[in-house]
């Protein structure tokens, strides 16, 4: 049975291709993901992101737990409304999911997790909670549009009544607040996104989501399909659960160490393994490929270097920089000249830095 | 959707064939092919001289999305292949029928066009396709 976001039919109504998406019938362009991609590096686009899962923690030992399920440390969270990203782990520090958590008071947490993952996620958060006696609490009532690009918060700041405009416009990046939105709707906002580019992403009542959808499409705001979302996170060097990690991936293979937080005394769940894999040195590495020829990088194809293969995570052609670019995990230690297979053909590529592109621009030596 | 050109003869797997004036056969891909691959951004053509065969994989375009082969409609020799779409393969999308023709062959066998499709058959189904 294929979900249905709160503006189906309205994606359906602007001739949106719609795909299967961990089981929620979304739009994947609107005619061409290339030009969506662009509008949102060059103006603003916005994405229906409402088959995200949000969930609410309520108890007063929320932060108590959550210092125990996340791997990041909540305790960087001190101001209402801050925002982090982090890994939730298992117990051989595998990635269960990535996800956001926004601080609302001691005992009001919230989680924006993947869609696709969403009832591993529920099992293993509520069973986790018990111990803390956190009530654990889905809010399907929420749609989610995220509004990306350099003038993505501009034209949102615009639909905004004035008395909430100037506290928006100075929202810090990773922090979210309430504000009235067209019609007197309750938004929430946050300055986060997945794409590369300032912008927000807005949690509202389902019921104002499409009315919302059209203010925005009134202020030029263009609609955007997963495809450009994909293409957009890549090039911004982002990654994507279950294509770059997963269950059996450490967060150190999957470039994320910069997530874990190894402070002292803090238990969480996947700390003693993670730590051991840190010490015994992380066999693999996640790296950044460029290919100079033409041809596509895509997930699974075979990567070949000095130490060994390895494979291609996420891979796509990139529009900001007519090229394709990739993820790739690989062999630890100088992996010399590096070439993948592509087709049966074996094509050079280059080894990155990433992000591939920052602020609309290819970055140095993409 | 655009109206199929009544002169094209089709693949299941949505290639077009046109017989020209004389007597070679233009070969590209379908407006619905197009559309569902999306945005095109890479297309690896046969070499000029290649010799083809129907319903065999003689060419490559590559989406955001993905990498699809192309199978010729007829066997022959490759006498032109499309130069444009190096540079420009979203012409592709844009011109399905027309600018977007991929290679152009010598038919063996002009036979070979009345194993295909014509434009009726293969409307109906695409159309069959999407129900």
């Amino acid at each position: 049975m294929t979900e249905k976001t709160v503006l189906n039919a309205t994606h359906r109504a602007l001739g949106a291709r719609m795909v299967d998406f961990g089981g929620w019938d979304m739009p994947i362009n609107y005619g061409s993901q290339i030009e969506e991609h662009h509008a949102v590096r060059r103006d603003a686009g916005m994405f229906d992101v409402s088959h995200m899962t949000v969930v609410d923690l309520h108890g007063p030992r929320t932060r108590e737990f959550l210092r125990h399920l996340l791997a990041n440390n909540v305790d960087k969270l001190k101001k209402q409304g801050k925002a982090l990203y982090s890994c939730m782990l298992n117990e051989r520090g595998g990635v269960i999911d990535d996800l956001i958590v926004y601080f609302f008071d001691e005992a009001h947490f919230r989680l924006v997790v993947n869609a696709g993952t969403r009832a591993k996620d529920l099992a293993w958060i509520t069973r986790q909670a018990q111990a803390f006696a956190v009530e654990v609490k889905e809010r399907p009532d929420f749609a989610m549009i995220a509004v990306q690009g350099p003038n993505a918060r501009g034209k949102v700041l615009d639909l905004l009544n004035a008395m909430d405009r100037p506290r928006i416009e100075a929202l810090g990046k990773f922090t979210a607040a309430a504000a009235q939105g067209p019609h007197g709707m309750p938004l929430f906002i946050a300055r986060t996104g997945y794409t590369g580019e300032d912008g927000f992403e807005i949690m509202l009542p389902n019921e104002d989501a499409v009315a919302l959808w059209q203010s925005l499409s009134e202020a030029g705001v263009a609609p955007a399909g997963l495809g450009a979302r994909d293409t957009l996170r890549l090039e911004a060097g982002m990654n994507l659960y279950g294509q770059d990690m997963d269950d059996d991936v450490s967060p150190w293979e999957a470039n994320l160490g910069w997530t874990i937080a190894l402070d002292e005394g803090r238990d969480f769940i996947g700390r003693g393994p993670l730590e051991t894999m840190k010490a015994a040195g992380v066999p693999r590495v996640m790296i950044g490929l460029v290919l100079d020829e033409k041809g596509v990088l895509r997930h699974g194809q075979r990567v070949t270097t000095a130490n060994g293969s390895g494979e291609i995570l996420s891979g796509s052609f990139a529009p900001t920089l007519n090229k394709a670019v990739a993820f790739a995990r690989i062999p630890a230690g100088d992996p010399g000249e590096i070439s993948v297979d592509i087709r049966g053909r074996e094509l050079p590529v280059r080894q990155v830095k990433y992000p591939f592109v920052r602020d609309g621009q290819p970055c140095p030596g993409i | 959707m655009s109206e199929i050109p009544g002169d094209l003869k089709f693949l299941k797997s949505h290639e077009w064939a046109r017989a020209e004036d004389d007597g070679l056969v233009r070969v590209g891909i379908s407006e619905h092919a197009q559309e569902q691959l999306g945005d095109l951004v890479y297309v690896e053509l046969p070499e000029v001289g290649a010799s083809v065969v129907a319903g065999a994989g003689t060419a490559v375009v590559e989406s955001v999305k993905a990498a699809s082969d192309i199978y010729s409609p007829i066997s022959g020799e490759v006498v032109e292949i499309n130069e444009l779409l190096g540079d420009k393969p979203e012409t592709i999308n844009e011109d399905a029928y027309g600018d977007g023709w991929m290679f152009l062959v010598r038919p063996s066998d002009r036979a070979e066009l009345d194993e295909l499709l014509d434009a009726h058959d293969y409307e109906a189904l695409i159309e069959n396709e999407d129900h």
